[in-house]
């Protein structure tokens, strides 16, 4: 027993970064729109549930492979976002915590039922003609859906961090997360980058969704799994910050995998529960978090 | 508090609903009024923690879960009655409503934190029950049909009708009290202002965790109820989020901090469903209605379906 | 006369910035005592750690003997002492009946005898005919009194007033100031925190002067007036010279201090 432990841990361990690499892209988005909006997206689970479908009925109605689906599905996503911000959220709350909290419950209460009356909730997944294609690296054998889903990841987490430190639209939404009135006085709109905020956020979930899907699968619950996974990680890495949501990210994908490789199946999911709680209790501003 | 409804008015629902099961034979209906007064019961439970005290959780259904095993596993394995096995149900929940209230409100969550913590530690639960064997693990655990009233099960609708019954008109007094005791104005200070109810002298530390051991009892309770009346147990039941969302949203909807909001709530969106399903007949139609429900409540009601009633007579609205 | 607070070398630092400076101070029961100084001295600081909504980083805070540093202002509360906050804190949506209530179940478990204690109090500080209001909808002038009575209604031995008077014009200031006297006069001991030069000479036994979190001076009002550092903390270094220069009479100086000490 204790060998077979041992000697799946490096498999446990690169399956966990490839995952991680789509949790941190989940997570990215959920602190994106904490550290700028200062609310906490609990719609975030049924809109990956929602861009997962995207993918999946692109690749099932169109034959579009997910991976190239990102192209459609990421401009799609942030233009959901931005108009389920402009138009909806932002309107709605009048600005209380509370409601804000309850309004994105309701829309993942929303989301979720109404892709369980559409699209049923029978269990769907894409099968590529190279799904099960493996990279022999000797020590591991690694899939090559999860290895490019891996480094796709890496790849859209550099293009956010670029969109972020290089253009207008990154340092307007910089001005506002740091400073909202000054960034009114200088003429930002700030409702407008609220909503484009949310939106990148949202967009970073269809990314996530588009690779996810060829290594995982989808049904309407599939959001709530990764609620708490995102929030763990978020919490872990800092809320608000970009850093801490990738390497948040890969220590919990680690964690999942390696607990679940350990602990068993079920068990495992136990320890990003766990971990979340500890966090909160007695170190809420994460790893790399400054703000509260 | 009062609302436009007299005592009168009240007694007389009362004595109504007392008298309804010899009126209308159809078990059906009376069994649809159960579940009412069982959602509303539970609503109530959350009412406590978060439309007097403020502190909205996610993840309600803890207390209710833990509960129902607690009864569960002890008359199964242990033989020991419902009727006494239900107080140790209100222990349990009552002792998880301590530590996750110590968790919680030691270390100073609140809002969001607060009911994301909740969410986890349901989700904890949820996952132990699904990996341990004296909860049967993910199989669950099949109750036996033995009506009797130590067993908490009846023969007809008719005795799960009144027990529902009675726990919602608890559920109801205790509100009532809380609304003219100490207890609740400081409750419901810490709601309004935290660091001013610590000023004026109010423990809210001791006084948030005594409220959620109460909705953590009254939870537990529920789940004997549940147990008893459906048979079966496993983890994605005892533990469901959708069970932790119905507990806020009817309350929400009839009015967070009132006596009868959830009550109210409960018997808006049951009507509302029963409406829906015979209108289209599709699974999850309802929840969308629920979901859409919440929204537009707290974008235009946010003192739920009392408040409105509250505007329209006049009275000195929230 | 009773020692009823005694703070002994209260020092406080936030990262590299030391807010309080080994401040010691006392309260004598009966008295009025303010804490004065110009913005950003540290005084709503000190009164936080006195009143234990923050941890000193050395020193001891004793009411009535006993030694109540580091209590939960909760527990500070039912020893006695009650403080108000700068930015008034209302119980939003509850009337400011039900306001002073709160403050009254400290002592009371029934709901009748809260109502009536809220009601008296209510009437000291005038603010009978809006028990009813909600007070969200109170001016700052209400907010204030509401602050005022909620602390009041806890009956306490030693009330801490943080800013009372900020943000009332003249004629406010007038009818606060004799409110607190009535309240002086039914046995409490007051302790405020005050900019408003008028109120402080017109209240105040006793001074307390605090700048860049240390205690520059202290004495009856007068004495305080004419104290050159207290002058220099106000109006800046050479202040005090130039003023005894030009302005060579008690009550000039005193009318040029009183100017400096409006925020």
């Amino acid at each position: 027993m204790m060998s077979y432990t041992v000697s799946m841990m490096p498999a446990a361990v690169m399956n966990g970064l490839m995952y991680g690499s789509i949790y941190a892209l989940v997570a990215l988005g959920l602190t994106l729109i904490y550290g700028v909006l200062h609310i906490i997206n609990f719609a975030h689970g049924a809109l990956l549930m929602l861009a997962l479908y995207a993918a999946f009925f692109l690749y099932s109605i169109l034959g579009i492979d997910p991976y190239l689906g990102i192209l459609i599905v990421v401009p799609g996503s942030f233009i959901f976002g931005y108009v389920l911000y402009r138009f909806m959220i932002g309107k709605l709350a009048h600005g209380k915590d509370q409601n804000i909290l309850l309004i994105t419950l309701g829309l993942s209460i929303v989301f979720e039922n109404m892709a369980m009356l559409f699209f049923s909730a029978d269990q769907r997944t894409v099968n590529l003609s190279y799904s099960f294609e493996t990279v022999d690296l000797g020590f591991v054998l690694l899939s090559i859906p999860k290895l490019i889903s891996f480094f796709a990841s890496l790849v859209i987490c550099f293009l956010l961090w670029m969109l972020m430190s290089m253009t207008d639209l990154g340092k307007a939404i910089r001005a506002v997360a740091k400073e909202r009135q000054g960034a009114r006085l200088v003429g930002i709109d700030v409702d407008k980058i609220f909503a484009a905020t949310y939106g990148i956020g949202i967009a970073c979930l269809g990314a996530a969704g588009c690779l996810l899907l060829p290594i995982f699968y989808v049904d309407p619950y599939t959001g709530n799994l990764f609620v708490i996974i995102a929030f763990t990680i978020v919490v872990l890495g800092g809320m608000g910050s970009i850093v801490g949501a990738l390497i948040g990210g890969f220590i919990i994908g680690i964690t999942e995998s390696v607990g679940g490789l350990i602990l068993g199946e079920s068990l495992g999911q136990i320890g990003i529960s766990v971990i979340f709680i500890l966090i909160l209790m007695f170190r809420p501003n994460g790893l790399f978090g400054g703000k509260t | 508090m009062a609302i436009s409804i007299s005592r009168w008015v009240q007694m007389g629902l009362l004595v109504l609903a007392v008298v309804l099961p010899l009126a209308i034979q159809n078990n059906f209906y009376l069994d649809v009024l159960t579940i009412i007064f069982f959602t509303a019961y539970l609503g109530q439970s959350w009412n406590i923690l978060g439309g007097y005290a403020g502190q909205f959780s996610f993840g309600g259904v803890m207390f209710f879960g833990t509960g129902a095993y607690a009864s569960t596993i002890l008359w199964t394995t242990y033989g020991i009655p419902p009727i006494y096995g239900v107080f140790v149900a209100i222990l349990a929940g009552a002792i998880v409503g301590l530590i996750v209230g110590y968790a919680s409100f030691r270390y100073g969550l609140r809002g969001s934190y607060f009911a994301l913590i909740t969410l986890a530690f349901a989700e904890m639960l949820r996952i132990i029950a699904n990996s341990v064997e004296f909860t049967g693990g993910g199989v669950g655990i099949f109750l036996n049909f033995e009506p009797s009233i130590m067993n908490l099960q009846f023969i007809n609708a008719r005795g799960f009708y009144y027990l529902s019954l009675g726990m919602v008109v608890i559920s109801i007094i205790i509100a009532m009290w809380l609304e003219r005791s100490r207890f609740g104005a400081q409750l419901i200070a810490i709601r309004e202002n935290e660091d001013a109810a610590e000023a004026l002298g109010i423990n809210v530390l001791r006084s948030k965790i005594l409220a959620i051991m109460i909705m953590g009892g009254m939870g537990g309770a529920a789940g004997t109820f549940y147990a008893q009346k459906y048979l079966y147990l496993d983890p994605p039941i005892a533990y469901s989020i959708a069970l932790s969302v119905e507990m806020l949203l009817v309350t929400i909807v009839g009015g967070m901090g009132t006596v009868f909001g959830p009550l109210v709530g409960s018997f808006v969106l049951h009507i509302v469903t029963e409406v829906a399903k015979h209108l289209i007949e599709s699974p999850g139609l309802s929840l969308i209605v629920y979901g859409f429900i919440l929204i537009l409540i707290i974008a235009y009601l946010p003192n739920g379906l009392i408040g409105l009633f509250k505007g329209l007579s006049g009275k000195r609205g929230k | 006369m009773a020692l009823l607070l005694d703070v002994k070398s209260i020092s406080k630092s936030f990262g590299g910035l030391k807010a309080v400076s080994d401040a010691s101070l006392s309260v004598d029961e009966g008295k009025i005592v303010s804490l004065i100084g110009p913005n950003g001295a540290g005084k709503t600081t000190l009164f936080a750690i006195i009143s234990g909504f923050l941890g000193a980083d050395s020193g001891s805070v004793f009411l009535n003997n006993e030694n109540i540093t580091g209590m939960k202002p909760h527990r500070i509360c039912d020893k006695g002492m009650v403080r108000t906050f700068q930015i008034t804190q209302p119980f939003a949506s509850l009337s400011t009946l039900e306001n002073i209530m709160v403050g009254a179940y400290k002592n009371t478990s029934l709901k009748a005898k809260a109502k009536q204690k809220a009601t008296e109090v209510a009437e000291l500080v005038g603010m009978t005919h809006l028990l009813n209001t909600e007070a969200n909808s109170l001016t700052v002038a209400g907010r204030k009194r509401l602050e005022l009575a909620r602390a009041l209604a806890t009956d306490p031995k030693l009330l801490l007033l943080d800013e009372v008077m900020a943000g009332l014009n003249p004629s406010e200031i007038d009818e606060i100031v004799n409110i607190i006297k009535i309240i002086r006069d039914s046995g409490v001991t007051i302790f405020l925190i005050e900019h408003v030069m008028k109120a402080v000479v017109n209240l105040s036994d006793y001074s307390y002067v605090l700048n860049d979190g240390v205690l520059i001076a202290h004495g009856t009002p007068k004495q305080i007036a004419n104290d050159p550092l207290v002058i220099e903390a106000y109006l800046g270094q050479g202040a005090a010279k130039a003023m005894t220069k030009n302005t060579p009479t008690k009550a000039k100086a005193s009318k040029t201090s009183k100017k400096g000490g409006k925020s």
